[in-house]
């Protein structure tokens, strides 16, 4: 199947378009939001709330009987709200830090969700068959009213985002001067949080709850790499994401009996190496490039300080040296000689150098501004 | 001295678990000091300023500004909290920090404008940064950091003006220019409370100072009561400093 041929089946093929929207869509909230969770450091509160979803889930579908996504949908994001409110409960409250307290929600909601999930299938009932897809995700039960949900959400979502905009940059930069301001931190707080879990909600159904915090993460972890700017990050985020779910669909449609969820993400953190490795700012490699190259020229300056002080001694600043005596200075190889040659600050006579005029005056000056520094 | 009253703290007691970090504190500021809160480390410095500001909630006293609760005078006070008590790799400009003095007085929603922007020019260039207003904040050094801080502030134009040590981790020019700020500050009748460590500059830099350790030890003009008697009083043992004319 070739490029062409797919994208056409994109838009023809029912179960193929709303798959890729969906993933697009949910890939583009959670990478906005996933950038102010990443932000505030709370990069393991996406994990905890997947996990504390569970339950939710589970006692949706016991009280109502039904299996309808929206209906499992509120009470995830019931119990996901409860998990995080006691977390902030319990950091607040109590001496534990925040790594223990998001650790400890995590595996307790989730245990129970894993209880009522256990006893939901020795029922007789056959209805409740496939309840254990939320634990893994499948994007294949993606509906079109799901898209729809999702896409409403995250317009209700970027709405409120440009609203509070100002508000929400200055709670991330500073949250004890935004008090001193007169805004409701607690209030702003409330509707980031709330947010990020409604995303994670949503998420659910297609990725899952093990592999759901990685949706929220990785799109942020890459965009933050690219850019210096706080809109920039979110924009590139909610990119990243959405490239994430329309690639990892298509591999996975491409691909026999490959579930899209866990492509998704792993596609996700090929845009995390990739903005690692090559972002021009602060990525490993030009990092890397820069430290060697700014490393050479120090050596190279310094050589050619150190000449420049043997020939000042002298009247004639071009008076030949022996190249031996560039044996006493600890930084000097064949190599830095060969340079300042190339650069025109020395000429060779043999076994004897001698400065020029312009590696003189070269020289002169980066001394004077050493001297200057000091 | 019948000068009006700036800040006035009664009976403040704060405390974070069952110790008091603060106990039983009464403290009124004159409009127009510069003044230094001094005392050793973990004597609750920060927190009289927090508690102060409305950041932290005290178990027991009042606070006022100008006579009412600093719920209602917030626009009249500006804050410089420690440096380092935010993260500077965050993804933002050194003229965006500046803005947000402005975001107070603009309340939700409203987005800083033109004439906002001005201001936040201006005040970048009274602390010397308008060359880099468009340097990513984590490419600062400490002191230039700790200017930004100061201009964001200033944007606020307030009357009080607190602020959390903001001389540490900073190069010798830029404390004097953020002093010489801060002197300015208190010709144009602004009232200036510091939360300082050196003890060496208070009597050069100060005119009012509070001995803070736990209680109030003492309050009142710099030429009074920077005293060895005090000193002692606040930090426990036998200290004598030095005082330069």
């Amino acid at each position: 199947m070739d490029l062409q041929e797919y994208i056409s089946l994109v838009f023809s093929d029912y179960t193929l378009r709303t798959i890729t929207f969906g993933t697009a869509i949910l890939g583009a909230v959670t990478g906005m939001l996933g950038s102010f969770a990443v932000l505030r450091k709370e990069s393991l509160l996406g994990d905890a709330i997947s996990h504390a979803a569970l339950p939710g889930i589970a006692i949706a579908f016991l009280i109502t009987g039904i299996k309808d996504g929206n209906v499992l949908l509120i009470g995830a994001l019931i119990s996901g709200l409860i998990g995080t409110f006691w977390i902030r409960g319990i950091v607040a409250k109590t001496h534990l830090k925040s790594d223990t307290a998001l650790g400890l929600i995590l595996s307790l909601f989730f245990g129970f969700g894993m209880l009522l999930l256990t006893f939901i299938q020795k029922q007789p009932d056959a209805n409740q068959a496939g309840l254990d897809k939320y634990l893994f995700g499948q994007a294949a039960t993606l509906v079109e009213s799901d898209v729809w949900m999702m896409t409403i959400s995250t317009g209700v979502c970027l709405f409120i985002l440009m609203l509070f905009w100002k508000e929400f940059k200055l709670l991330l930069f500073d949250k004890d001067y935004t008090e001193t301001l007169g805004f409701n931190t607690q209030l702003i707080d409330i509707l980031i949080t709330t947010f990020i879990v409604l995303a994670i909600v949503l998420g659910l159904q297609t990725v899952g709850v093990v592999l759901m915090s990685a949706m929220l993460l990785a799109p942020a972890a890459a965009a933050r790499q690219w850019t210096n700017s706080l809109a920039t990050m979110v924009f590139l985020a909610a990119l990243f994401g959405a490239l994430s779910g329309v690639f990892g669909t298509a591999i996975s449609a491409s691909q026999n009996n490959l579930s899209t969820g866990p492509i998704i993400v792993l596609v996700a953190s090929v845009f995390v190496m990739f903005s690692f490795v090559f972002s021009p700012s602060r990525g490993l490699l030009f990092k890397q490039l820069r430290f060697i190259k700014n490393r050479r020229d120090l050596e190279l300056h310094k050589t050619l300080a150190f000449m420049f002080h043997i020939a000042e001694n002298h009247k004639n600043i071009s008076h030949p040296h022996a190249i031996k005596i560039l044996n006493n200075f600890q930084g000097y190889t064949r190599k830095t000689l060969q340079k300042l040659v190339k650069k025109n600050y020395v000429t060779l006579h043999g076994n004897m150098w001698s400065l020029t005029d312009e590696g003189f005056k070269t020289a002169s000056n980066l001394y004077n501004q050493q001297s200057r520094h000091e | 001295m019948n000068k009006k009253i700036a800040v006035k703290v009664d009976d403040l007691t704060v405390a974070y678990n069952y110790k008091p970090v603060l106990w039983d504190i009464d403290l009124e500021i004159p409009e127009g000091v510069l003044m230094a809160i001094v005392g050793p480390n973990g004597a609750g410095k920060s927190t009289l300023i927090k508690s102060i500001l409305g950041i932290l909630k005290p178990i027991a006293g009042s606070i006022s500004i100008y006579g009412k609760p600093y719920i209602k005078q917030r626009k009249l006070v500006a804050y410089v909290p420690q440096k380092g008590s935010v993260d500077w790799d965050f993804p933002t400009t050194a003229l965006d920090v500046v803005l947000m003095g402005t975001y107070g007085s603009l309340g939700w929603i409203k987005r800083p404008r033109q004439k906002e922007k001005k201001a936040a020019l201006e005040a970048l260039e009274k602390v010397g940064m308008l060359s880099l207003k468009n340097r990513q904040i984590s490419q600062l050094s400490g002191g230039q950091q700790q200017r930004i801080f100061l201009a964001r502030a200033l944007v606020q134009n307030a009357s009080i003006y607190f602020m959390d040590e903001p001389f540490q981790g900073v190069d010798a020019t830029t404390e004097i220019a953020i002093i010489n700020i801060l002197k300015e500050l208190r010709k144009a009748g602004k009232t200036v409370i510091v939360v300082h460590h050196d003890l060496q500059t208070v009597p050069e830099y100060f005119d009012w100072v509070t001995f803070l350790n736990v209680k109030k030890i003492a309050t009142g003009p710099v030429k009074d009561i920077f005293n060895d008697e005090n000193l002692t009083k606040t930090y426990g043992i036998n200290y004598k400093v030095s005082i330069q004319e």
